[in-house]
């Protein structure tokens, strides 16, 4: 067999370093007090059952599936809101481009209102915004989509917590153990910093991470502003020269 | 040239799914109509598929006894020879019998459920062949990262025995959070509920 390392191709992933992320317990973020495992996790390292992946071809995603400013607007009307591209790469940890991978994205209207059952908040609904959309990475790792800039929202937490304008992510990568959800915020926004979900994770330049960079060479002019967001996933230790799986 | 690389890049940190997650994964199930024709997922077979129909069900449940009825859960498994589905061809119009991927909201009183076909035998890190499990990836609002886990099956008796996985749980009573009960019907039903936290708390991984 050649050394040439495929997506999927078997190769002991890296460690997850969970001081990076956030732990499960977490007082200051209510909803993880009881649902938060006690028990420490079992150390399995994986095996070929989570080394391996669901996989999804191009031809499943529509063409206004990364257009959230119409894919969900009637009558060729569009969402309310400031217009904006939202673009990135996903890499893996030895920063190797991670291409075919699935991203899905949700978030609330330009109001801060989600379109939801449960959804509290009085912000009004926008008609034309479902608040839904997904891409597949191309060769090189790149996602981008349209959509309208979030609005903040108050949540039941605290007495009067407030989330930061963000965007929720999921992100599959080759192997069901790179498997990841996360969030982006937006640069310069103060209230990234006095929110309890973000404070769930320890470090500040792992929150760093996940705040999107305005970049004003991607605009569209009169159009839309731009904003980067890269996302890692967990590498592989596999090289050129070695690509079975390590036993343990 | 370095046989093992180091990162030269972190992780991104996770953050919850939050308690909109069914817009952004199951969006057709909260309402969220038109966009995309069905949810990624919620079919993981079709009539061709080879193996034995089961159905995977049960129920989420917090540390306070509550049913977790905002949740997200995937699965992952072989096919019924042990075989994971190969990545398709990224313009392939087929799609498999048995793509071994499925994906589904809890309901309101925390149930999940799966309809699959029974999965073979993988070979685990020592060579020998892991006993039939189907693995688990569980989000919601509150779980700040996924958690990982699996389900083996009861009537796989003599080979959970000998599983590399389910002997590395010391406890011989938490290696049962992980045993689904075989319940006969005209598809025979496979039924574990995942305790997130309590005195049955489910075994969960770091993998
Ligand atoms: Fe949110």
């Amino acid at each position: 067999m050649s050394g040439i390392i495929l997506p999927g191709a078997d190769g002991m992933l890296f460690q997850r370093d969970r001081d990076w992320h956030p732990p499960a317990d977490t007082p200051g973020y209510k909803s993880s007090t009881f649902r938060a495992p006690r028990h420490s996790l079992l150390a399995l390292g994986p095996t070929r059952s989570e080394m391996t992946g669901p996989t999804f071809g191009h031809e499943k995603l529509g063409e206004l599936d990364n257009d959230l400013i119409r894919n969900f607007s009637q009558d060729g009307n569009e969402a309310i809101g400031q217009r904006m591209i939202v673009y990135g790469q996903v890499l893996d940890e030895n920063a190797r481009p991670v291409p075919d991978t699935l991203v899905e994205y949700w978030q609330a209207n330009a109001g801060g209102r989600y379109r939801h059952k449960k959804e509290g908040y009085l912000a009004a609904l926008d008609p034309n915004f479902g608040g839904f959309g997904r891409s597949i990475t191309d060769e090189n790792g790149f996602y981008h989509f349209r959509t309208v800039k979030p609005g903040a929202y108050p949540w039941p937490n605290g007495g009067n917590d407030w989330r930061p304008a963000h965007i929720h992510f999921s992100v599959f990568g080759h192997a069901f153990a790179q498997r990841l959800i996360t969030q982006m915020y937006f640069e310069g926004d103060p209230m990234i910093w006095q929110c309890p979900i973000v404070a769930t994770i320890p470090d500040k330049a792992a929150i760093d991470q996940l705040i999107a960079r305005l970049d004003r060479h991607n605009t569209t002019p009169m159009d839309a502003l731009a904003y980067r967001f890269d996302i890692v996933l967990r590498g592989r230790r596999s090289t050129m020269f070695e690509n079975k799986l390590e036993g343990n | 040239m370095k046989l093992h690389p180091v990162p030269v890049l972190k992780e991104s940190p996770s953050q919850t799914a939050g308690p909109y997650v069914h817009i952004g994964m199951t969006p057709n199930f909260c309402g969220i109509t038109g966009v995309i024709d069905a949810d990624p997922g919620i079919s993981m077979l079709t009539a061709d598929a080879e193996g034995e129909r089961i159905i995977i069900t049960g129920r989420v449940i917090d540390g306070a006894g509550a049913p977790v009825n905002d949740a997200v859960l995937e699965l992952w498994q072989a096919d019924s020879k042990g075989s994971f589905v190969a990545p398709m061809a990224p313009n392939s119009k087929s799609v498999p019998a048995f793509t071994g991927w499925g994906r589904q909201p809890t309901q309101p009183d925390g149930t999940y459920r799966f309809e699959t076909i029974k999965p073979g035998r993988v070979d685990g890190p020592d060579g020998k062949p892991m006993a039939p499990h189907v693995s688990l990836w569980i989000v919601a609002r509150g779980i700040n990262i996924g958690l990982q886990t699996r389900l083996y099956f009861a009537d796989e008796a003599e080979a959970n025995a000998a599983d590399f996985v389910l002997n590395k749980i010391m406890d011989p009573r938490r290696r049962e959070t992980l045993i689904a009960r075989r319940e006969e019907g005209p598809v025979p039903r496979y039924v574990l509920d995942i305790h997130l936290q309590g005195e049955r708390e489910t075994v969960f991984f770091d993998i």
